[in-house]
Parts: structure tokens; sequence; C-alpha cells
């Protein structure tokens, strides 16, 4: 039986590595890439527990957190397509219109 | 122990294989690592008796979402960014940022894990069938927010399709 703090010890670990990715990359291809390893180290805790619990409960928060990453990729991935053709770029901190 | 020994393999391909995610140059070949890290953490579901989430893991993440990954990027023409500098200038910060993040998780983990790693017994015994169990709590307990995410996919679907269309009119 392995315990349950491993699991959510690997979840903070992978939720670190897509924090980073977030962080420090100028591709916006990969920071959506890494929100979805965010996404992943969420579901690994929620199911973890889940299992500590002994009910289905988090196992279903875990669908609805796969469904919000669905409908994440489809929209930001909408967005890249737009931006890339206004802007011809996929650069971060080449997209800033907004800055005074 | 057996489970250890699996536990181990699959942390750490998800562990090496997110690094990758986050450290190569090219876009595809961060998409490629991404699958694994997603096959590996679909192997831990396994390891916890989530077959129904397994399932779902594979056909919807690896089979649906990374494809449309693999669409946009090469819809996107990425030989400019090639060239250019990976990480922004800020990375030193960011870096700092997300390790202490991490340091305070693991120092939070570090003192509740003994109440955590007692053997994982409490309420009742596991449910036989994972997909008969979750089914009926979809369908019975959940059944609203089932809704409320049809309608948040449906609005997801014609959102994506207005944003990547050529012109507003």
């Amino acid at each position: 039986m392995i315990p349950t703090s491993y699991y959510i010890l690997l979840g903070s670990g992978l939720f670190t590595i897509g924090v980073i990715g977030v962080l420090t990359r100028r591709n916006v291809l990969i920071i959506l890439m890494s929100i979805e390893l965010i996404l992943n180290a969420v579901n690994i805790n929620l199911v973890a527990l889940s299992q500590y619990f002994r009910s289905v409960d988090g196992q279903v928060f875990a669908i609805f957190v796969i469904t919000d990453a669905a409908a994440e990729a489809a929209v930001g991935l909408g967005l890249i397509i737009a931006l890339f053709r206004n802007k011809e770029t996929v650069n971060a901190d080449e997209i800033d219109l907004l800055k005074w | 122990m057996l489970n250890l020994i699996a536990f181990g393999i699959l942390s750490a391909a998800a562990l090496v294989a997110g690094v990758m995610v986050i450290t190569r140059r090219n876009a595809i070949h961060s998409i490629i690592w991404l699958i694994v890290t997603l096959f590996a953490v679909g192997g831990i579901f396994l390891l916890q008796h989530a077959e129904f989430l397994f399932a779902v893991q594979i056909i919807l993440y690896v089979g649906g979402i990374m494809v449309l990954f693999l669409f946009v990027v090469m819809l996107v023409n990425l030989d400019v960014a090639l060239k250019q500098a990976q990480f922004s200038r800020q990375w030193q910060l960011g870096l700092f940022t997300a390790l202490l993040v991490f340091a305070q998780l693991g120092y939070v983990i570090y003192k509740i894990g003994a109440g955590l790693s007692l053997p994982a017994q409490p309420a009742g015994p596991e449910p036989a069938h994972n997909t008969q169990a979750i089914g009926q709590a979809l369908y019975q307990t959940y059944m609203l927010p089932v809704e409320i995410a049809s309608l948040l996919l449906l609005v997801a679907m014609v959102g994506a399709v207005i944003m990547a269309k050529r012109k507003f009119e």
C-alpha cells in the first residue's frame, strides 16, 4: 500500500514543474502545455484523496477538471491562432499591445 | 512492494517527462514529452484503481487534446521562434518563486504526511465497479454540474470557432 502523501508529493512536484514552465518560457504554446501539466497534478491529488476517503467524488471532480482542460485548450488554441494571424509571433513578451 | 516499484517508475517518468516538456526548444518535442507525462499519470490512476479515469485520460487527453495541440503547432509557423531565446528575461525570478512554492508545499506535506499515510481504510469497502460507481455519482448526485459542464463545452466550441475565424463581420 503506497502512502497517500507520496501521491500528494508527486502532485506538488508536477505542479511546480508546470509553474516553472508558465513563469519562464516565452512560447505561448508551451505555456499552455504547462497549464495542462498543472491540471494533471491537480488530478493526481484528487484521485489520491478520493482513494484515501474511499469515495468516488474526487474522481468525478477529476472528470470535471478534464472537461475544463478540453474547453481551455480549445479556446486557448483558437486565441493563439488569432494572435499569430495578427501579430506574427508566439512569444508572450512581445504581445504588449495594452502596455503603456 | 510491487506497487511501490511501479509507483516509483511511473512517477519518475512523469517528472522527467514534465521537465523535458518545459525545456525543449521545439514545440513538437514538447508535445511528445507531454504525451509521455500523460501516459505516466494515467498509469498512476490505474495504480489507484481509477480505471474509468485512466480510460478518459488516454482517450480524451492523449487522443483529443494533444492532437488539437499538434494541429495548432503545425498550423502556426514556429521557424522564427526556434532561433530566438526560449526563456523570458526574468527566468531566475520565476524559477526562484516556483521553488519557493514547492518548498512550502513540501513543508506542509511533511507536516501532515504522518496523518495521511495511516493505513487508508476508513469509511467502508472499496466500490467493486469503478465505472458503475462513477456513473451513478455523475448522473445522480452531480446531475446539475454535468449539465453545466456540457454547457461549458458548447460555449468553448462556439468561442473557438469565432476566435479562429478569419474576419469578424
